[in-house]
């Protein structure tokens, strides 16, 4: 993958990207390695919560509550953080979000950020923006300077550079932080990025950050990490700029006694991650933390997801990343073939819905609809449900003349009249003539459709059609007089 | 600008504005129907914290009040850390008299390149969690702010006995209970599964973690 950013409006359809990384077989093998490993992870430590399945209910009707009165606890929340001396912002779209953290950035009179891993920030680009503007960001989280190094892209919600392996990350670090003696174990990686980003901590005067969780009554933020560069972003800048989708939000302190016992289980396989840092706007008196703490509180299209009755479910996620590494789907191609920074079955439902349903409108068939990701899913979102909605709207968008919609028309129309349903399967046995080969056996097979129809026949071989179907085989049955006299 | 625009088509998309009065009512149906506490004995606990704090590959030993300042000591010299700081306000008689600390004093606050020369830090905490080994810090006397259990690379904690509970649950309810100070949950030392997924020890926090289980 280059430094091409994953954009859905410009990412070329899943089966086209994903045609091209399935042939990339050290991709594979990386991902399905990783995948392996966190499920194993994640499956031993649910395993031994016995109140598992009611901490999933518990976050899906914590998730559910606070999508219905979201309003509510986002004007608390800010009153609140307001209160503690932090600053809210708001912003309808990406752009909106992208100008007013580059004018705080640039007020806070830094040219340089570092930055916490953040998906949100990853969807609004916001580092070619920073740029842009003449801003250098140091991205701090291992795997996200994996990617910045690497000119690449994120590929996965929780380990974003789950694609590459450590001979790949050794070649980047060698290259880019000028180490031509560099070690190959993890433990050698680990500590090349502690030396190449400790002096940033300790100098650069600006931080930004995404968020787990905005507690509604306490005016408080919660960031979920592991190897403490996001409490030195949180705790060490002068000025702190955090960004977050509005769906971020929990009403209380107390339903992170939910949320952190469901997050990381799911999240890395852990009972807990090595971090979590609650804290509350400014505290100049006790010299903790930044001077200047602002919260951007961003729309960019949820609410639009919000008013879709089947399809706001899809806002509880606490992106955690399991159903990525349980897809069998996600699991062969990787991340970087969704064309968008959430990739995977959550990626499938979430994209298509960010973007209005104008575009990336291939994700939603990217799935066998196995179930998979609903069961690992710790707030309970039923991804097939929202996928097959989404196809719905995708074949009703296209109008009533998009070959799939005249497809299930003609057949409905068929299977209405058995007189029709009959032509049918006899002009089929015409039509299919001249495609049937016989093997050895005298088996007739079809080895290629034309048209739409080819998509089957690329990767299997279809049976001719029985010569007789069952009715005509009963009815000649009858007629010859040999049914039996036990009727 | 756009928070009028963002919170009408919240509203419209939920049908209507909502009042703080009917979230909360609303909050108060939503079942938890998940453990609060664990019928378990007080040693079986303490056992747990060791259990899983040791799965993090962090250092634990217990020691009765009287010898903490005897095994404080020989962590330190095990670890051969001498240039050592504290926060204010850590108790004076579960330390050696004879090791000296560095206190970061709030009147006057050293910078963090001061702080990143010492070779460790020493704090209490707040509380711990034993089913998923996680040590609570806050912003308080004792436990001092957040730079200094961060920036130097070794970190050893003392915990009480009598503030060790079992699950996520109960260290929510007594948080509730003090001020929100900024609050940090410390499960292990610092650690990345970033490269193919192994864990590794040590990254940006600090790479070694002792924890002294006071008991009272």
């Amino acid at each position: 993958m280059s430094g091409t950013a994953l954009d859905p409006t410009t990412a070329a359809t899943f089966p086209m990207a994903a045609r091209g990384l399935m042939g990339d077989t050290q991709l594979r093998k990386n991902v399905k390695h990783a995948t392996d490993v966190i499920q194993a992870k994640r499956a031993r430590v649910v395993g031994e919560m016995p109140d598992w399945q009611e901490l999933r209910e518990s976050g899906r009707r914590l998730r559910e509550h606070t999508m219905r009165y979201l309003d509510a606890y986002l004007e608390e929340f800010e009153r609140n953080f307001t209160a503690r001396g932090g600053v809210v912002h708001w912003a309808a779209d990406a752009e909106e979000a992208r100008r007013i953290v580059v004018g705080l950035v640039k007020a806070s009179g830094s040219n340089e950020v570092i930055k916490i891993k953040s998906m949100t920030t990853e969807e609004i680009q916001l580092n070619k923006a920073l740029e842009a503007a003449g801003i250098r960001p140091y991205e701090t989280d291992l795997a996200e300077l994996i990617i910045q190094l690497g000119h690449d892209q994120p590929s996965h919600i929780v380990v974003p550079a789950l694609h590459k392996n450590r001979q790949q990350i050794r070649e980047i670090f060698k290259r880019e932080m000028n180490l031509p003696d560099l070690g190959g174990t993890p433990q050698d990686l680990a500590d090349a990025a502690r030396l190449f980003l400790r002096e940033k901590f300790l100098k650069v005067k600006t931080g930004v950050s995404g968020a787990n969780f905005l507690i509604a009554e306490t005016g408080g933020v919660c960031v979920v990490e592991s190897e403490g560069n996001g409490r030195m972003c949180l705790t060490l800048p002068e000025t702190l700029i955090t960004i977050a989708g509005i769906d971020k939000v929990v009403p209380r302190l107390k339903d992170l006694e939910v949320l952190l016992q469901v997050l990381p289980r799911s999240a890395t396989g852990e009972r807990m991650n090595p971090y979590n840092s609650i804290w509350n706007g400014v505290d100049p008196a006790r010299n903790d933390g930044p001077r200047a703490f602002h919260v951007v509180l961003m729309d960019n299209a949820r609410t639009s997801v919000l008013a879709d009755a089947e399809g706001r479910q899809t806002l509880n996620c606490i992106r955690c990343g399991a159903c990525q590494n349980a897809c069998p789907v996600y699991r062969q191609t990787g991340g970087h073939a969704y064309g968008s920074v959430y990739a995977g079955p959550i990626g499938a439902i979430l994209t298509p819905q960010l973007q209005e349903m104008k575009f990336a409108q291939t994700l939603p068939y990217a799935s066998s609809l196995c179930g998979a990701c609903y069961e690992v899913c710790p707030v309970k979102i039923n991804i097939p449900e929202v996928l097959i909605h989404l196809r719905n709207k995708v074949v009703v968008q296209g109008g009533p003349f998009k070959a799939e919609a005249l497809a299930m028309r003609a057949m409905a129309m068929i299977f209405r009249s058995e007189r029709r349903f009959r032509a049918a399967q006899r002009l089929g046995r015409i039509a299919e003539t001249p495609l049937v080969r016989e093997d050895g056996q005298g088996e007739g097979w079809i080895g290629w459709l034309p048209g739409l129809l080819g998509g089957w026949t690329q990767v299997r071989d279809l049976r001719e059609m029985p010569k007789q179907t069952f009715r005509e085989w009963f009815e000649a049955r009858e007629a010859s007089g040999n049914a039996g006299g036990e009727r | 600008m756009s928070r009028a625009g963002v919170l009408a088509k919240i509203r419209a998309a939920n049908g209507g504005a909502s009042t703080l009065a009917t979230a909360e009512a609303a909050w108060g149906e939503i079942p938890r129907a998940y453990r609060r506490t664990a019928e378990m004995e007080r040693e079986e606990i303490l056992e747990m914290l060791e259990d899983r704090l040791r799965d993090y590959d962090a250092h634990v030993v217990r020691a009765a009040r009287a010898d903490v300042a005897d095994t404080v000591a020989l962590m330190l010299r095990t670890r051969g850390r001498t240039r050592m700081l504290m926060p204010e306000g850590v108790d004076q008689e579960l330390l050696p008299s004879w090791v000296g600390f560095a206190v970061d004093d709030p009147g006057e606050p050293l910078p963090f390149l001061a702080i990143d020369k010492f070779e460790g830090v020493l704090t209490e905490s707040t509380l711990a969690i034993a089913e998923t080994g996680t040590i609570v810090l806050q912003t308080v006397a004792g436990q001092g702010r957040r730079a200094l259990s961060l920036i130097p690379d070794y970190h050893l904690c003392l915990v009480r006995t009598s503030a060790v509970v079992r699950t996520v649950p109960e260290a929510m309810d007594l948080l509730a209970t003090v001020p929100a100070f900024a609050t940090t949950f410390i499960s292990g030392p610092s650690a990345t599964a970033d490269i193919e997924m192994t864990r590794i020890k040590g990254v940006h926090g600090p790479r070694f973690l002792d924890v002294v289980l006071v008991i009272d």
